[in-house]
């Protein structure tokens, strides 16, 4: 395949319209050249292309890329399932894209209603109380959570709370979300299984603790037995117990946050709830909580009474973590996913992708290390190849798996081993792709014992093959008006 | 069977054999039986597709959809048609982060043109991947100003946006920031009260342009009173009017940020939208989020991949200056898409008609009598007016004519008083302005 | 085996100084390069900043990681490195030749409480 290489900056051509807009006939002397000196004086230097030219530089630009459509996507903690069309078609649906976020309540029952079936259908399923759909991400629910949690102890008048406890195992954003809520951290040691160390865990808490985040089960695809001693022990501290809903495939129809024990927990609706990815976003991350802590969820909030819904946020909520209701068109594919699934479906999601990791656990650990015995969950971790005499690195076995038409699975995660591999295979994939993945892992392992300079030269077969990230850190090119300068002075020299 | 599962009681069978267990019930024994669940959830029964089409159909049915005559952070601007086919091609839809970068430049290309786009509208050196809204981007915009400054007090305009302003004091609060408002007069920033609140402990101002009542306020010389202090100048903007205004670099901003909804982005209740941040050089490793930088494969074909990522929080953990993981990424690209189709002919003539349609509506409402002028100084598309006629009853009349303006309750230093906020975009015709004036103006108490 | 110069003095967290008078020389060990990888960014304090024992004064920065610079010991800052600043790899090159910045110490019973080479050679193994 042609590896297509050009800026769109670069198809640019002067005088050339992509666009149609009305022609207006206002009176005459309403003239935009009037604002004067509030006017910029430069034109914005954007490109200018035709229609056509702008269809196919974004199309040859999509075949430079790898989706969930394109083949498997294993990458553990990542929940890349299927993500259905009929949602986009729904999601596209004018009586849904055409309201303005202030739009008179009473015209838009339609999305108001989908609010709280979702938030209701959702503490169902986590066994919570009440939800707020405004967050715009997991990592920004999890900051949303914080924030009810250090409220709840500051409207106690509590303010020696000021202190997470987070399993040195967690996810980076699960720290970082902490700090930016204003609380410090107290990173207590996993045992070798990742699980939370009781000990430890009895040695921080205090009443200066406000809460522990937690997921279960752990990065590792290991329920903690002991979730619902580790709940109590932080209840019994004053601490309320968070919970980080990354992991939640694992548990639907197996059992639910909230009868563990935790106060407070985020969804990833584009994980678990099957919405898409998109490079990056835009995803959404509600958040969940006990009735105790309802009052506190951020506005706006939508209630209902008497089958109507309207928009009315409660005196003590913490604020707007958003400028309106957070990702609509994403909670509104998920409500879709939800109805698609139905009772009767979803309780098997867990049991499903359970089933795959363990297959692919059990048919892999001749190969790759297993550095925990017994079964996983939604997700397994091996800790690299079990031969690792030719030096061939976890990081050399996911660019070779590129050559295969795979994705590479999450790598270097979890810290606790230094050559993880976490391979997540959801429940939409069938035991034949899962055959063919694990045939090519053993195949890639077996080139690193006799062929080990095709795995750390890989990957062969992509448009591009290991970038120079050195290079993109010490020039930070990171503009189109970078590049021309370092053309420039590349030119000077020449 | 389930169209989503695709395992047969053969597949299963020999899964089970392969891991050696006889119940699948065996995987879930670390479960306490009082935690497990053993019910069904208490959700409806699954719909077929069929179904699940007549049931949303019905919901968005009962939703009306007028034409919007308010703005207020939500533009109703042109919405381009192949922006949403080529957005929802697979490989951008249902694509994961480009970590691995060999299989996604696709995804790091359209980041690169849209943070180059970023850059240009706003004249600044740098911009990142995106954030999740202009509101939580202006509030992050304050952490990347305490960062600098490391001073823990930010003042902020009172002509701000009120929702923007809802995120910023709750971003704060938690982290301990101290907020500060600066009063406004006639609608712009009160220079005088500004100056006086410029002191060595103030990490910066946010401002707002044009701002919540639509003015397009004059900041000359408010960058130089900050850095004299060693203070900075976030100036918060709605990006499609960037095409033709003067440029919070122009200003002399230290960082820029806002919202990307009116790219052509549709109205969807509120989301998804697309914040911003952009800045100097100097500041490009304090920036938040993500961003993409263009380099070299080893074979020296030029790349693209994430860069500066030691800042982020999967790496510095508690000492990020924010926690953001995702962006908004295929909202990204809708945004580059729609700036390459119009380019700057076409953003002008967008923001052209936008002002002419505004200036129109605007002076035929105050010929009715019944509107009057909140403020005399200068706007782009959206104004304020005032009114005696009660808020119901505009309401009412609106909804009955199919048309949709916001009613605003503004507190000022004298009082509440109660607007109507108008936004009039390229795709409002002169018709329907006539057809809003004669509703509005044939309205009595 | 990362390289450990004798008669320097090294923190626990891979800092080494060279005293000379009442000038401390500060930089970092060749094991903390090699575990950051190809340095792409130094953050050092400007001059007369003061510095403090075991206090953050800067930061280094590869692709994989960021890690704070701990002062070894309190003084006030007389010299930062710009050719490191300009070319951080120098730091991977040689990170003894390479110091990052001089200080005045301000107290120098502090250097009794760091490391010989001898106990970081066997910390840093």
């Amino acid at each position: 395949m042609l590896n297509y290489d050009r800026l769109v900056f670069e198809q640019s051509v002067k005088g050339r319209k992509g666009y149609s807009l009305l022609n207006n006939t206002y009176p005459s002397k309403y003239q935009m050249a009037d604002l004067g000196a509030k006017l910029r004086l430069k034109t914005v230097p954007l490109p200018e292309l035709s229609e056509l030219d702008v269809v196919r530089h974004y199309t040859l630009l999509s075949q430079k890329n790898f989706g969930v459509e394109t083949g498997f996507y294993p990458l553990g903690s990542c929940t890349m399932k299927y993500n259905p069309k009929i949602n986009e078609e729904l999601a596209a649906l004018p009586g849904f894209t055409r309201i303005h976020p202030l739009h008179y309540p009473s015209s838009i029952e339609g999305t108001l209603k989908i609010y709280r079936y979702l938030s209701e259908m959702l503490s169902e399923i986590v066994g919570m109380d009440a939800f707020t759909l405004n967050p715009f991400a997991g990592a920004h629910g999890e900051l949303t959570g914080l924030m009810i949690m250090k409220q709840y102890h500051l409207n106690r008048q509590d303010f020696k709370r000021t202190k997470v406890i987070v399993p040195d195992a967690a996810h980076g954003t699960n720290p970082a979300s902490s700090a930016v809520a204003g609380m410090d951290i107290i990173e207590i040691p996993s045992t070798a299984s990742g699980l939370v160390d009781i000990e430890q865990l009895k040695a921080v808490l205090n009443d200066d603790v406000a809460g522990m985040m937690l997921t279960n089960p752990n990065t590792l695809g290991i329920f903690d037995r002991n979730i619902c001693e580790i709940c109590r022990l932080v209840h019994e501290a004053g601490g309320l117990m968070y919970y980080d809903g990354a992991n939640l495939n694992a548990l639907l129809g197996q059992a639910r946050p909230g009868d563990m024990g935790f106060d407070i927990v985020h969804v990833n609706l584009h994980k678990t709830f099957s919405t898409p990815h998109g490079g990056g976003g835009p995803g959404s991350g509600p958040v969940g909580v006990k009735k105790k802590l309802a009052h506190l969820l951020p506005g706006p909030q939508v209630k209902e009474t008497d089958g109507f819904c309207y928009i009315e946020t409660s005196a003590e909520s913490i604020g707007r973590v958003s400028g309106f209701f957070g990702n609509t068109l994403v909670w509104i594919r998920a409500y879709a996913y939800i109805l698609t699934l139905g009772k009767e479906n979803i309780k098997r999601v867990g049991e499903l992708a359970t089933i795959n990791a363990n297959y692919v656990k059990e048919s892999l650990k001749d190969d790759y290390l297993l550095p925990i015995e017994g079964p996983c969950m939604h997700e397994c971790v091996f800790d690299g190849l079990l031969d690792k005499s030719t030096n061939v690195t976890t990081l050399d076995i996911a660019k070779r798996l590129l050559d295969f038409g795979y994705h590479a699975p999450t790598i270097y995660f979890p810290l606790l081993f230094h050559q993880s591999i976490m391979i997540e295979p959801t429940e939409t994939e069938s035991k034949q792709t899962l055959d063919d993945f694990i045939a090519v892992m053993k195949t890639v392992a077996k080139e690193a014992k006799e062929h080990p300079d095709i795995v750390k030269e890989a990957p062969h077969a992509t448009l591009v093959s290991r970038i120079d990230e050195v290079y993109a850190a010490k020039k930070m090119i990171l503009t189109y008006q970078d590049l021309l300068e370092e053309n420039a002075k590349i030119n000077e020299v020449k | 069977m389930f169209k989503y599962f695709p395992h047969t009681e053969n597949d299963l069978f020999a899964m089970k054999a392969k891991i050696g267990i006889r119940n699948t019930a065996d995987l879930f024994r670390d479960i306490p039986e009082n935690v497990a669940f053993r019910r069904d959830y208490d959700i409806p029964s699954a719909m077929s597709e069929i179904e699940l089409r007549k049931h949303l159909e019905a919901l968005a049915a009962e939703n009306k959809t007028p034409i919007v005559f308010s703005g207020m952070g939500a533009y109703d601007h042109y919405n381009p048609a192949i922006i949403a086919q080529l957005v929802n091609r697979e490989e951008f839809l249902t694509a994961y982060t480009p970590y691995q970068p060999e299989v996604a430049q696709g995804t790091l290309q359209y980041i690169f043109e849209f943070q180059s786009m970023v850059a240009m509208l706003s004249g600044m050196e740098v911009a990142n991947a995106s954030m999740y809204d202009g509101a939580t981007a202006t509030a992050e915009a304050m952490f990347m100003g305490l960062a600098i400054a490391k001073r823990n007090k930010f003042l902020v305009s009172a002509t701000v946006s009120p929702f923007v302003l809802d995120v910023i004091k709750t971003y704060a609060h938690f982290r301990g920031v101290e907020i500060v408002m600066v009063p406004m007069k006639d609608g712009v920033i009160d220079r005088d009260e500004l100056l006086a609140l410029i002191g060595d402990d103030i990490a910066g101002l946010i401002v707002q342009k044009p701002n919540f009542y639509g003015i397009i306020e004059d900041y000359t010389g408010i960058a130089d009173q900050l850095h004299a202090k060693k203070a900075i100048l976030i100036e918060n903007n709605d990006i499609s009017t960037l095409a033709v205004l003067k440029t919070p670099s122009d200003d002399g901003a230290d960082i820029a940020c806002g919202d990307c909804q009116s790219l052509g982005m549709p109205l969807a209740f509120g989301g998804p939208y697309l914040g911003y941040m952009a800045t100097k050089k100097a500041y490009a490793r304090k920036l938040p989020g993500r961003i993409v930088g263009q380099s070299f494969d080893k074979n020296g074909k030029r790349a693209y991949v994430l860069t500066l990522q030691a800042r982020e929080q999967h790496i510095r953990r508690e000492k990020a200056n924010s926690n953001i993981c995702s962006n908004q990424s295929l909202m990204a690209l809708y945004a580059t898409i729609y700036l390459a189709l119009m380019g700057p002919d076409g953003l002008k003539e967008v923001n052209e008609m936008a002002y002419s349609g505004a200036h129109y509506l605007y002076d035929e409402l105050l010929k009715t009598g019944k509107f009057f002028v909140a403020f005399e100084q200068p706007f782009l598309k959206e104004f304020v007016v005032k009114t005696s006629l009660p808020p119901d009853l505009i309401r009412h009349a609106l909804d009955e004519a199919g048309m949709f303006a916001a009613v605003v309750i503004d507190e000022t230093a004298s009082g509440m008083q109660m607007l109507l906020n108008f936004a009039v975009t390229e795709k409002r015709t002169k018709k329907e302005i006539d057809c809003l004036v004669a509703v509005l103006g044939g309205l009595s108490c | 085996m990362s390289k450990v110069v004798e008669g320097l003095y090294y923190a626990q967290s891979h800092e080494w100084l060279k005293v000379e008078g009442n000038i401390g020389i500060i930089g970092v060990s060749d094991f903390a390069q090699a575990q950051l990888g190809s340095i792409v960014f130094v953050d050092l304090p400007e001059v007369g900043i003061q510095v403090t024992k075991e206090v953050e004064f800067g930061a280094v920065e590869s692709v994989k990681a960021a890690s704070d610079l701990l002062s070894p010991i309190s003084g006030v800052v007389i010299e930062n490195n710009q050719a490191v600043i300009d070319d951080p790899e120098l730091i991977n090159k040689d990170a003894f030749a390479n110091w990052l910045i001089k200080v005045e110490i301000a107290n120098p019973s502090e250097i009794d409480q760091l490391l010989s080479a001898a106990d970081y050679r066997s910390i840093s193994k």
